[in-house]
């Protein structure tokens, strides 16, 4: 085995189990380990507990079977700064936005990662499902994680060469079972723990609960297409195209179908609505992207195909995209209509396993008309 | 012992071979119940007074005015709730200092939500009270004024002598948390008027779980526990004896070296800054142009965040600390440096503690200058 004893790496440890048997590997490898635990939102109750500190405690329990030194690192101004301004900032503009993306970018790849160095690491780890492979050239390439029902490549298009050159991912050649079993065996306290779901700063809460704290909601009307008034809506930040929950009316029509979000007006405060999950307005045949960063330097001809995902956990599609001007934004045109695109959400190029990188969706088109989605 | 540098004894302290020799042989022959009629118990009960004769000569007190506690912690929330429950009869309002350990400033606290009016004396740069903010503050109604000996991040000695002559001539009593300076100060209750003074054994190389509150015999404080006739019914709870032992020796051992800590430790503190001063690292010394404890010496480190600066030290094997709290990310900045520099002071969040004790060498203190100056040169790059 290679002698790995000089190589320091620090690993972003949140307390849960992908990231306690990311550490436990690396250790295993003969790694100079060390956890951080990153402190990004302060959810502290008025019991004075707070979810962060069961999760410190977490990792300090794992820090020590593993037998690595850990910290913890307070990065909530910036996580403030970077991931919940931008938030609140696009649920201002009637958009879904994607805080996990600006989260990996802004803070786990840049915050984090820059603190890391500060400690003499040569690499950052993290418990993602995605995997780094570096070619002759000495070029980084993100490639998907093995385990295709937990790939978060999605979630990481956004990192640059010069971060992807410093980070590992250990787990991205392993199944999520894969992870299970590992920490079993090696009796990490975190085994059994419950995958974490949601947003990170909102947790279990209720969406719409936490959302009326920060941003006032203004009720509206709820309109067909054709201009039928169907009810009232609670505000439009509460709506993602496509959604069916949450609108209150049911069936009705010729159809007897269910309703869904099909548009939003933001400047006339309406929400679109429409009957069955295959609503004509539901369906886009191209997009604009903008904020495109790709994982590699290469340079990319003005129009090339590939696949793309335009959330996670979806099925690729053949895509082609044309690059803009200044090669920041792009036309992304489908090979088969897609359904719900959704403006503020990412974009994801793929050639094969292989993460090109990805933007965030502005617009969408149904052929030659804008769709009314903000 | 384990690889690294140990800087950090006023966190707590390793215990001496003494202590640890004093313990084992008392939890192999001594570990009968003190209150028992037997003569398992009378040795135990024979262990315990002598331990306590040399808890009072320690602080020029007498044998009845010893209360064992658990710690320091213990003998602070004793000594100061104990007094504001027993005394509203005389006036609801207590002064104490900004610099408190928490274990005083949180007691306060959780006083205030029960409706007494505390003061907080506030501090100069150097972490000292004036005397005419505590005149000031002294009133007919005010019960109990509690005043650390010395600073347990700074160092800073407070007037001891001075507090307690003013607190006598009114009717509050005087308590202070004498944790840190036990172990380097002469201290005499009766010549400083103290009514009320708690420590702790870890700091002295003792055990932990364990410390005393003096109590003066000239004022009653009720019993905050209840149970058996323990502690002459004001602590009660069978006695650990092997702590009770390991606290008396390393009570003993702090006799017999206090004079030399005294007068070695510059010295060792001057190896450490010449390394700095070697390496041109940029520090400035916080709170060291008054009185202060030999052991406590607090760096500013300019431009260094001091977590960054306590990790890569850790990750150098040279063990540190701040006074900030942090658990799990929540970064709070000392109390003690906002009080003598003000919040956004730079300062606050860029100092370190080194304290030394037990086993510290210059070779220790010169690695730990260079580690320090090795990560200022490799941040600043």
């Amino acid at each position: 085995m290679t002698d790995n004893s000089k190589i320091r790496v620090v690993v972003g440890m949140s307390g849960g189990v992908d990231s306690s048997v990311t550490a436990h590997l690396l250790k295993e490898q003969g790694y100079d380990v060390v956890g951080i635990f990153m402190k990004n939102w302060d959810d502290t109750d008025e019991f004075g507990v707070c979810t962060a500190t069961e999760d410190y405690n977490d990792v300090i329990r794992v820090a020590n079977q593993v037998g690595i030194p850990y910290y913890s690192v307070n990065f909530e101004k910036e996580y403030w700064d970077k991931v919940f301004e931008y938030f609140l900032k696009e649920y201002k503009l009637g958009r879904t936005p994607n805080p996990d993306v600006m989260c990996n970018k802004e803070i786990k790849f840049k915050a984090f990662l820059d603190y890391a160095m500060s400690l003499g690491a040569d690499y950052v780890a993290t418990g993602h499902y995605a995997q780094v492979t570096r070619d002759e050239n000495g070029v980084t390439h993100m490639l998907r994680g093995v385990d295709q029902n937990k790939d978060q490549t999605y979630f990481l298009n956004q990192l640059s060469q010069e971060q992807l050159s410093k980070t590992m991912f250990p787990l991205g050649g392993m199944e999520k079972s894969e992870v299970r079993r590992i920490a079993e065996e090696a009796g990490l306290a975190t085994a059994k723990k419950k995958d974490s779901t949601g947003v990170c700063f909102i947790g279990e809460r209720d969406f719409k609960q936490f959302l009326m704290n920060y941003l006032p909601a203004k009720p509206g009307k709820m309109l067909t297409i054709d201009g039928e008034e169907k009810g009232t809506h609670d505000g439009l930040m509460y709506y993602t195209i496509g959604q069916r929950q949450g609108l209150g009316i049911g069936g009705g029509g010729a159809s007897n179908d269910p309703w869904f979000v099909v548009g939003k007006d933001l400047a006339k405060n309406v929400l679109y609505v429409g009957q069955g999950f295959h609503h004509e307005w539901l369906y886009a045949t191209h997009l604009d992207a903008t904020d495109l960063h790709f994982t590699t330097n290469a340079e990319l001809p003005k129009e090339f195909k590939c696949t793309a995902k335009f959330r996670y956990r979806q099925q690729d599609v053949g895509v082609t995209v044309k690059l803009g001007e200044d090669g920041t934004t792009a036309t992304v045109i489908f090979d088969e209509p897609v359904r719900a695109i959704t403006p503020g959400q990412a974009v994801v190029f793929y050639a094969g396993m292989e993460c090109l990188g990805g933007g965030t969706i502005d617009r969408a088109y149904q052929e030659e008309k804008l769709l009314q989605y903000v | 012992m384990s690889n690294g540098i140990y800087l950090d004894h006023a966190a707590t302290s390793p215990m001496l071979p003494e202590v640890i020799d004093a313990i084992t042989n008392a939890m192999q022959e001594n570990y009968g119940n003190a209150s028992s009629m037997h003569q398992f118990g009378r040795r135990a009960r024979q262990a315990l007074d002598q331990a306590r004769e040399i808890f009072a000569a320690s602080i020029q007190a007498t044998f009845n005015e010893i209360v064992l506690t658990s710690g320091g912690t213990e003998g602070d929330n004793y000594a100061i709730l104990e007094t504001a429950f027993s005394r509203q009869a005389v006036g609801r309002h207590l002064i104490t200092t900004e610099v408190e350990h928490h274990a005083v400033l949180h007691t306060m606290e959780h006083l205030e939500t029960l409706g007494f009016e505390v003061t907080y004396l506030p501090v100069d740069e150097n972490g000292a009270i004036s005397i005419n903010d505590l005149k000031a503050a002294l009133r007919e109604d005010t019960i109990l004024v509690s005043i650390m000996y010395g600073n347990n991040e700074v160092g800073t000695l407070m007037p001891i002598h001075e507090i307690g002559a003013i607190v006598q001539a009114t009717n509050a009593y005087f308590h202070t948390d004498a944790v840190q300076a036990y172990g380097y100060e002469e201290i005499d209750v009766k010549r400083d008027h103290i009514d009320l003074l708690s420590v702790t054994a870890h700091k002295i190389n003792g055990p932990k779980g364990i410390g005393f509150l003096y109590i003066n015999e000239n004022i009653h404080l009720p019993n905050m526990m209840y149970g058996g006739e323990q502690e002459m019914k004001r602590r009660p709870g069978t006695e650990a004896i092997p702590n009770v032992i390991g606290f008396a020796t390393a009570v003993e051992y702090m006799k017999q070296t206090n004079q030399a800590k005294n007068r070695d430790y510059p010295a060792l503190f001057d190896a450490l800054l010449q390394e700095l001063n070697q390496a041109q690292v940029d520090y400035s010394l916080n709170g060291q142009n008054v009185p202060h404890l030999p052991h406590i010496l607090n760096i500013w480190i300019k431009g260094v965040p001091v977590e960054q600066m306590l990790m890569n030290l850790d990750l150098a094997g040279v063990a540190a600390s701040s006074g900030s709290a942090c658990t799990a990310g929540n970064l709070e900045p000392s109390h003690v440096l906002t009080a003598m520099y003000g919040k956004d002071n730079p300062r606050i969040h860029e100092s370190l503690r080194f304290s030394i004790g037990f086993g510290t060498t210059e070779a220790d203190m010169k690695q730990a200058g260079q580690a320090i100056a090795a990560i200022v040169t490799r941040l600043k790059k």
